[in-house]
């Protein structure tokens, strides 16, 4: 290269630096004064899936864009709105309650600081109802998402026999198992399927003791590949699965680092993605209510496959799942939620 | 032995009260020095602790506060009076389920009756399902003798494992794990109603109920004769037998009550705040009745300050979240207990040594 052009070459990435320090001048100021409020739910903060996701959003959004945060993990249920409202009374413009069970807590509280803005991740809503013009709902497919996990683990078993093990016995997870369950028996009709819960209450969704002890018991039982969908529960079910020198699938986040070589896959649920671009949009001012779903179509429910495992998830079998996922988008494939 | 010299009726009003809500004030010290000493540990300023936990305790965290206190008014009078006769009641988490429950159940049976019907088939309804789960246990005692706290505890687990059933399967709604309101006739109003800087806040009439049981247990167990024959057995099955008073009724009665007064915090959860059952709504506040009896010394009247403490230890957690870890609240109240257990034992011993307070077996472990 002549002289001449690297001069041009440097003159240009100057002016883009350049324009590019203005651009975050701008968005400096303002997010000087961008506070949000994070409430968690049961589980709380370190559960390796959906907490930690929403939580991960966040910071993103706090390194990326230089918003500031506080959280909270209640442990009681009117915790919960006590949490709320105060981040609404203080300063935070942006509050977000991770789980279901914020539903109704946000709606009123929203309803009372109509100037706030807020955030319900696995907002539980059905069609036709109406929401408070200052919330955003998140919903997931999570049923769509272990459809795929379920005709994977279905392709994969040679014992013919997989396990489900979900958190605590409520609607959420039974999203979980029905997907599961419906996407084995699609690629093979005489699936036998175990299913266990951990138990009945939130305590049910951090109990990695009993989940190694029901997965050990499924292991026992002739199941060669296990799905959980039980927030930190599922720590024991790895743990069984490197024991027994089976296979695990993992949820809401890539969990292939909790029992490296024993990770069939796992159920994506983009939580971090769908929090980080809310706040994002809070920010600039472009908020704006309703309910967003995120299902396969939308990107928002996936599975991994990398080099990990790719002895598992090969060519010819993700190339059969990458069909069934299009046609679930497309509506061909109607997948249960119950 | 002299049934009527012990506990409550013993000494003057004034140090009376002192006795018991002087260390109730110093555990509240202790955990406020103890909160301190944390944050210094952990590298957070004193100075800012302490400002975020007084600019966040305006009228709507004291509202909390009395929301949080009435359960615990509940449950640690469930508590107290079990003991009164003897009985270590561990179950009040499962009465307060099957309780709230069956308040929730009512409200909805009732939803078209009309109003004036609705509040008391709620709340009695609260009363009646605590009640059947502390009859279980009482029954199981007095009859075959079988340990209260083994049954108890295994009864909560019954309890959390049958709402959850029952919410999952029949009762709750698509997508929730919770019931359908109950009818408008059984809500309780909200204290905002009266203090109108509270908005918001889930505090909310059933705290005149909790108030009132207190007075009521405390008028049992000291001024009537059943309370007082109750007493005699929790101090000694064999000797009021013999005495003429039979065990066995008032072990179940003394369950009874207790599993309708823990059952009562029902009108606290459905009528008061949500106007619906949730599953797993409880989150350990039977268990932390028993902290609010220990503290209480299971006198009836003392289980409201002791109540008030732990309701503000639990709100001052929430306000400085974002300075201390929620695992400090919980350090805290561990603390508090074994302090108090010791300090209890040996102020006791220090008593006795000096003969104010008789030997002991022979009774008269209260303070004097």
């Amino acid at each position: 290269m002549k002289p001449r052009n690297w001069a041009v070459v440097v003159g240009m990435a100057l002016a883009l630096l350049l324009a590019a320090g203005c651009g975050g001048g701008e968005r400096q100021q303002s997010r000087a004064d961008f506070h949000v409020g994070l409430v968690f739910d049961v589980g709380g903060l370190g559960d390796k899936s959906f907490n930690d996701l929403a939580y991960q959003g966040l910071l993103r959004a706090r390194d990326e864009r230089g918003v500031s945060f506080e959280y909270f993990e209640p442990t009681q249920s009117s915790d919960r709105e006590a949490a709320l409202r105060l981040y609404a009374q203080g300063d935070a413009d942006l509050i977000i309650g991770v789980g279901f069970l914020f539903t109704d807590d946000i709606n009123g509280v929203a309803d009372d600081f109509p100037e706030k803005q807020f955030i319900c991740v696995d907002y539980s809503w059905n069609e036709g109802r109406e929401i408070p013009p200052n919330v955003v709902g998140l919903k997931f497919r999570e049923e769509e998402g272990s459809f795929l996990v379920g005709a994977l683990a279905a392709m994969v078993s040679e014992t013919g026999t997989i396990g489900f093990i979900g958190g605590m016995d409520i609607p959420l997870i039974h999203k979980f198992q029905a997907g599961y369950q419906a996407g084995a028996r699609h690629i093979n009709s005489e699936m036998r399927v175990l299913i266990n819960y951990a138990g009945v209450t939130g305590a049910a969704f951090k109990n990695p003791a009993k989940g190694k002890e029901l997965a050990l018991a499924q292991y026992e039982q002739g199941a060669d590949i296990i799905f959980h969908a039980s927030g930190s529960t599922g720590l024991g079910v790895f743990e069984a699965a490197r024991a027994k020198e089976r296979l695990a699938i993992g949820v809401d986040a890539d969990q292939s680092a909790e029992a490296p070589g024993y990770v069939l896959t796992s159920m994506i649920k983009r939580v971090d993605r769908a929090v980080y671009d809310e706040v994002a949009r809070a920010l600039e001012g472009r908020f704006e209510s309703g309910v967003r779903v995120f299902g396969l179509k939308e990107e928002g429910v996936d599975y991994v496959r990398d080099a990990s495992n790719r002895q598992w998830v090969t060519a010819e079998r993700e190339a059969r799942l990458s069909a069934i996922a299009e046609q679930i988008a497309a509506g061909e494939i109607e997948v249960p939620a119950e | 032995m002299d049934v009527l010299s012990f506990g409550w009726c013993a000494g003057a009003p004034l140090r009376r009260t002192a006795a018991y809500m002087l260390p109730i004030l110093a555990a509240l010290c202790v955990a406020l020095l103890l909160a301190t000493g944390i944050a210094l540990l952990l590298g957070v300023a004193p100075v800012e602790l302490w400002r975020l936990l007084v600019s966040r305790f305006g009228p709507y965290a004291w509202g909390q506060v009395l929301y949080k206190a009435t359960f615990l008014i509940f449950t640690g009078l469930a508590v107290a009076l079990a003991f009164g006769a003897g009985l270590f009641n561990i179950g009040a988490e499962g009465q307060a389920i099957v309780g709230s429950l069956a308040c929730a159940l009512a409200g909805l049976a009732f939803a078209g009756a009309p109003g004036w019907l609705q509040l008391p088939a709620a709340v009695g309804a609260a009363f009646l399902g605590g009640a059947l789960w502390g009859l279980i246990p009482g029954w199981l005692k007095a009859r075959w003798g079988s340990h209260e706290v083994i049954n108890t505890i295994m009864l909560n687990f019954v309890a959390l494992a049958l709402s959850n059933f029952l919410i999952t399967r029949y009762l709750g709604l698509p997508e929730t794990v919770r019931t359908a309101e109950v009818g408008s006739g059984a809500f309780l109003s909200r204290l905002d109603a009266w203090i109108p800087a509270m908005r918001g806040s889930a505090a909310n009439a059933s705290l005149w109920l909790a108030v009132a049981c207190v007075v009521g247990a405390h008028f049992f167990l000291h001024h009537t004769s059943l309370g007082l024959t109750m007493r005699a057995v929790g101090r000694g099955r064999r000797q009021s037998w013999m005495l003429g008073i039979s065990p066995g009724p008032r072990i179940v009665l003394a369950f009874g009550i207790a599993g309708g007064l823990a059952g009562l915090v029902g009108t606290n959860f459905v009528l008061g705040y949500k106007h619906y059952y949730e599953d797993g709504f409880s989150g350990g506040i039977g268990f932390l009745g028993i902290a609010v009896a220990l503290l209480a010394r299971n006198e009836p009247l003392a289980v409201v300050p002791a109540a008030l403490l732990f309701g503000v230890l639990s709100q001052a957690g929430l306000v400085v979240n974002t300075l201390l870890p929620r695992e400090v609240v919980e350090i805290l109240t561990g603390v508090i207990l074994l302090v108090f257990i010791v300090g209890e034992q040996m102020r006791v011993r220090w008593k006795r040594r000096r003969g104010a307070l008789p030997p002991a077996g022979g009774g008269g472990e209260e303070p004097a």
